[in-house]
């Protein structure tokens, strides 16, 4: 093998064989095969999103004075000359004008964090439409549901520190919200910000929280997460030779090294050109951060938009209990609609299995119509989510279209109920019909298009049979029968302990999996087509005829 | 519609010869008398008034009634000041095309002249808040950064931080400051045009309202050094840009590396 | 390495059906592969290019260079030069490996299998062995009192940390401090921009002011904070008296108002943004981060949105040369809610 032979290279490999045993473990992994699709990339943009803001940030750390100390600013941008400000913001403003290439340096970790996020957020989406979230990648998941939350956390820190107008409007109703958690929140304010908002301890602490705690975190989770990816061999869309037991794609070496490679800097190129072209937080116009101004349309990033918009939402309702105020217009939208949104999301995995009964181990994915109630539970979140998104730009959308903010406001409280719902009942009559239709293509065929006139007259369109790749995507569909209702007693009529409990399971997978359309049976296909053959052969007879 | 649209015309028919007719009289006025001595400007003043009352009567009196006494169309302007009747008609917005929530920005229908004879007419009603002088809105020397903070503390919060505007309840909103010129807006202090509260002289001094001035059209005009600016509207339009050209670009790349090449 | 690939997999499985492949325009036509070559070399060499030019825009250009662009207005040339060098330089490299990747390298795709990494039930009850084992040597189980103390030890050792953080607030009493502000009887309004004391006979109907208490700046100079700030900001408004409806306190001889002039907290009861979107014909103050709208004329009650409490008055008056003064701190809590607040 070339690894005896003196090459440099394989001088290296030798070397590192000796020490690490590396040789096979490298063969493998060169080896190591990656299913192509564009949907698999998104992943990728979130991984490379966070490499450029680690890259970016610690750039700005060089330059940025994490302290609320103020200071007369004597800077180069002159509309803010002799304005008392804390080093923080003089800081960021300096990094703005004073150092060349820091404004781009700034703009480009600001756009890699919303795409960082944005890139998070998408990636879920099409892990949970397509299924791969099953099992075995279950754990995977919730890691997934925790590096969003982080990363939506984090970003926020990153908003806050400049101590700008606009960062410090959101800090300042981020303590509003923590003053209402319920018994502890006075005190837990007051430790946090060293004790009355805004103090001058807060963001010192937020800084080592932004840059070192919160991203080590993530840097950590995010190993894991890959790790766990290698370890379970990516998932594949279903297709010719592709089997719930293989992988079918290229090889890491060469032609993942370049694509993935390549794709880094790509999304990092990317992000650069809108940096260089695209302002992104302005702060020296939102000017330094004061306890009595505001500027209209304070609003946070786009991530933390659909927590704002559940603020504003929310009716006002201030309860008294335990001799104590709890303030549940801020609580409700803040803490318990969040709280139980991530939980649901880092639990879908054993909800689904819990009403399937599904314990089979998943690789290959789910086209979306095969599994109709979960793409419409998540059409239906998401119709939630951007539901709560827009009411955070409601100021904007009323003074864009000319609108009463009262009444979008109005609109979008009841919205929030009805719209999830009326979302959740289409997706799920679309997948079915897509299903139907799937099953009417394998059956008879593809609609061609063309008209036929029979001898007696009847007009018939032509359908052809369909190509074998269709044909193989068609039937990778797995049909889950519903759990079947369990007797509440025994033979003896005596009543079954658990007899309750299944029983709800059983609906609730009856709701899951009962309209489902059933892929043809292989009878049923076999049949089918020698239909087909006989129609052709009839067709083909007919021609001959009328010639 | 076509015989409403020729009746439109018809009403407009109008004024528009009025109009025209005073234009004529103005620049002739004008052409025959340039001098600006003291006593001259007495005359003009004089002659502006009358003047005014006229141009009322074409294009106010019908929502204010005709001696600017107000009606249930229209507030009454008695003591509203010369700085009032600038502000409303040279920013358009007086006379109304239509009762509205609010009276929009538009084109003025009216010349310079005839906007300080209306101005004329109703400051002779009664003392108001008169148009603030060249001197008043000589942003040359202003300080920047006062005009920033204040106009952080007493503006921004209706208009935004670089004056894009914002909403108000049940509709209303503040309007954008892009096209507002420095007179108007000293004006829109001094005498709480619709909804605006007033900052009267005695609570933000004049010098005050130049700086402000001053850092509104340094939000305006002055130089963005990060490029496109999306509006100055903040995080909003931030967020919309990345989801859509930036996050377009992306998928673009990651569809052209998972598609086969031919 | 794709047979090495194939190989392996024939090992126990049947081999899957065939996976479709074309060959590519580069695969036949020796001339498109040359081209498909050329392009590459050419994207890395414009990047390496662009990188050169980054070099010269960030030494060359005046970094307060001012100019106007199309599209993008007057801007500072220099971030948009080393920015679009730079992108590019960087987007080069990666558009060049993927055209290789995507136009040269092989694009057979291979089959890897998958194993169960399930480990078999034997080495599952091992491992139960093993382990059942361990716990057995230790004497977990059999030396009650040595588990006992380690889980108490166990549960108890973090308590030092979390007692630690305590120092990070040094408020005493941080419920009591959120109830307080600075206004004290007496004490001049002055406005937030010029810091003048305010006539109040100066002010007209429908005046908006902006107003902190006499001696803020001076207290901040002190303490180092905008602490203060945060809570004793007020607007002064002017009503007609005609129109008031409500105030929140006062008597027909001393009502909390001056002539119509009233003073609010500027926080929000809600979520403490400063708030002074005042529409003087309404009268209505609205927040502009989650909206919630006060009555100024009756009595800053709530009239729409998130907030529950009606914004606090604070009553004033005028001193003997006519200027506005307070006569007390607010008489209820300013800003947004928190447990302690009724009590």
């Amino acid at each position: 093998m070339s690894l005896t032979q003196q090459s440099p290279t394989s001088k290296v490999l030798t070397w590192a064989d000796e020490r690490f045993g590396a040789a096979k473990g490298l063969r493998v992994a060169m080896n190591k095969v990656f299913p192509d699709h564009w949907s698999f990339m998104l992943g990728e943009i979130a991984l490379y999103s966070f490499i450029i803001i680690l890259l970016s940030g610690t750039y700005l750390t060089l330059f940025f004075v994490p302290s609320m100390t103020e200071i007369v600013y004597n800077g180069s941008y002159v509309p803010l000359k002799g304005v008392k400000m804390t080093e923080a913001y003089a800081s960021s403003l300096d990094i703005s004008f004073d150092v060349r290439g820091g404004l781009l340096m700034r703009q480009i970790h600001h756009w890699a964090a919303l795409f960082f996020v944005g890139a998070m957020s998408v990636h879920m989406l099409r892990v949970f439409f397509t299924g791969a979230f099953r099992k075995p990648r279950e754990l995977n998941w919730v890691i997934g549901t925790v590096l969003l939350t982080l990363g939506i956390v984090e970003g926020f820190a990153g908003y806050s520190l400049p101590d700008d107008l606009l960062s410090g409007t959101g800090l300042r109703i981020t303590q509003g919200i923590i003053l209402a958690t319920p018994v502890i929140g006075t005190w837990a304010s007051s430790l946090l910000f060293g004790g009355e908002f805004p103090g001058t301890d807060f963001i010192p602490r937020l800084f080592t929280i932004h840059v070192l705690l919160v991203p080590g975190i993530i840097l950590a989770l995010v190993t894991v997460h890959m790790l766990l990816v290698v370890f379970h061999k990516h998932t594949q869309f279903p297709g010719p030779g592709r089997t719930n037991k293989n992988v079918v794609g290229y090889p890491l070496l060469p032609v993942y090294v370049a694509k993935a490679g390549g794709f880094f800097f790509i999304v990092f190129g990317i992000t650069t050109l809108l940096a260089a072209l695209v302002t992104i937080n302005p702060i020296w116009m939102f000017g330094p951060y004061v306890p009595n101004a505001v500027s209209a349309g304070s609003q946070p990033d786009w991530y933390m938009g659909f927590l704002d918009g559940a603020v504003r939402l929310m009716p006002g309702i201030e309860v008294q209990i335990f001799g104590g105020t709890l303030g549940l217009n801020m609580l409700v939208p803040a803490m318990v609609i969040p709280g139980i949104m991530f939980t649901l999301l880092g639990l879908y995995p054993w909800i689904e299995a819990w009403a399937s009964g599904d314990r089979s181990i998943h690789n290959l994915l789910d086209r979306p119509r095969n599994a109709p109630t979960r793409t419409a539970l998540g059409v239906m979140a998401l119709t939630f989510y951007v539901i709560l998104w827009a009411s955070g730009g409601n100021d904007l959308i009323a003074t864009t279209f000319g609108l009463s903010i009262n009444s979008i406001t109005w609109t979008l409280r009841f919205g929030l109920f009805i719209l999830p719902a009326i979302a959740f009942w289409v997706t799920k009559r679309i997948c079915l019909s897509l299903q139907r239709r799937d099953r009417e293509k394998l059956l008879h065929g593809r609609e061609s298009g063309r008209i036929m006139r029979l001898p007696h007259g009847e007009f018939i369109e032509i359908h052809e049979p369909i190509s074998d790749k269709e044909k193989a995507k068609l039937l990778s569909k797995v049909d889950i029968t519903p759990l079947a209702l369990p007797a509440a007693e025994d033979a003896n009529g005596v009543a079954l302990p658990q007899a309750r409990k299944r029983r709800i399971q059983a609906k609730v997978s009856q709701w899951f999996y009962a309209d489902n359309v059933p892929r043809p049976t292989a009878a049923e296909l076999e049949e089918a087509e020698a239909h087909f053959a006989h129609l052709e052969s009839g067709h083909h007879d007919r021609e001959l005829e009328s010639h | 519609m076509r015989f409403t649209a020729a009746l439109r015309r018809n009403r407009l028919a109008a004024p528009l010869v009025m109009v025209a007719a005073l234009v004529a009289t103005g620049a002739a006025y004008a052409a025959i008398d340039s001098s600006t001595s003291a006593v001259q400007a007495a005359v003009t003043t004089e002659t502006s008034v009358t003047q005014g009352k006229m141009l009322f009567a074409e294009g106010c009196s019908s929502c204010h009634g005709l001696n600017a006494e107000g009606t249930t169309d229209g507030p009454s302007l008695i003591g509203v000041g010369a700085a009032a009747v600038d502000f409303q008609v040279s920013s358009g917005r007086m006379p109304m095309a239509t009762q509205g929530i609010q009276a929009p920005r538009k084109e003025s229908i009216y010349s310079e002249e005839e906007i300080a004879a209306l101005a004329a007419w109703v400051a002779s009603l009664a003392p108001g808040p008169a148009i603030p002088t060249d001197e008043d809105i000589n942003t040359a020397g202003a300080n920047l950064a006062e005009g920033g903070e204040a106009f952080r503390v007493n503006c921004a919060q209706c208009h935004n931080f670089a004056g894009q505007g914002g909403a108000l309840t049940g509709g209303k909103y503040a309007p954008n400051l892009n096209k507002a010129t420095a007179r108007q807006i000293y004006e829109a202090m001094l005498t709480g045009p619709q909804n605006m509260p007033i900052f009267s002289d005695e609570t933000l001094p004049k010098e005050q309202k130049r700086a402000i001035i001053a850092y509104i059209e340094e939000m305006r005009n002055g130089a963005n050094p990060g490029g496109l600016d999306l509006g100055k509207y903040g995080p909003v339009t931030e967020g919309l840009f990345a989801w859509t050209a930036g996050f377009l670009l992306l998928i673009v790349a990651a569809v052209w590396i998972g598609v086969k090449a031919k | 390495m794709s047979d090495v690939v194939h190989h392996e997999s024939s090992e126990n499985r049947p081999a899957p059906a065939p996976i479709p492949h074309e060959l590519r325009r580069t695969d036949i036509d020796a001339r498109a592969a040359r081209r498909a070559e050329r392009q590459v070399a050419t994207m890395f060499a414009l990047s390496a290019l662009f990188a050169v030019l980054f070099v010269v825009s960030f030494v060359g250009i005046d970094p307060e260079f001012e100019m106007g662009l199309p599209v993008i207005g007057t801007t500072r040339p220099l971030n948009i030069a080393m920015g679009v060098c730079m992108g590019l330089s960087i987007l080069l490299i990666g558009t060049g490996a993927i055209h290789w990747a995507r136009k040269l390298m092989p694009d057979v795709e291979v089959v890897e299998e998958r194993h169960d990494f399930a480990s078999s039930d034997e080495d599952k009850a091992r491992l139960a062995e093993t382990f059942g084992a361990g716990v057995e040597d230790s004497g977990f189980v059999k030396r009650p009192i040595i588990r006992r103390t380690l889980l108490g030890a166990m549960a108890l050792f973090p308590i030092p940390l979390v007692v630690m953080l305590r120092d990070l607030g040094h408020d005493p009493d941080p419920a009591g401090s959120l109830k307080r502000t600075m206004w004290r009887s007496g004490m001049r309004l002055v406005t937030d921009s010029t810091h003048e004391p305010i006539k109040a006979d100066a002010i007209p109907v429908g005046n908006l002011i902006n107003a902190i208490p006499d001696g803020l700046v001076e207290l901040e100079e002190e303490e180092g904070n905008l602490n203060e700030r945060a809570k004793a900001v007020i607007i002064v408004v002017r009503i007609d008296p005609a129109d008031i409806v409500s105030q929140q306190g006062g008597t027909a001889e001393e009502p909390w108002d001056y002539n119509g002039v009233l003073a609010y907290s500027k926080v929000c009861t809600h979520v403490g943004c400063p708030i002074s979107l005042y529409e003087q014909r309404t009268h209505h103050l609205l927040c502009p981060c989650h909206q919630s709208t006060f009555d100024l004329a009756d009595s800053g009650r709530v009239v729409f949105g998130p907030a529950v409490r009606r914004m606090p008055q604070l009553a004033i008056s005028v001193d003997s040369e006519g200027y506005l003064i307070a006569r007390g701190d607010f008489a209820e809590p300013i800003g947004p809610s928190f447990w302690e607040i009724a009590q």
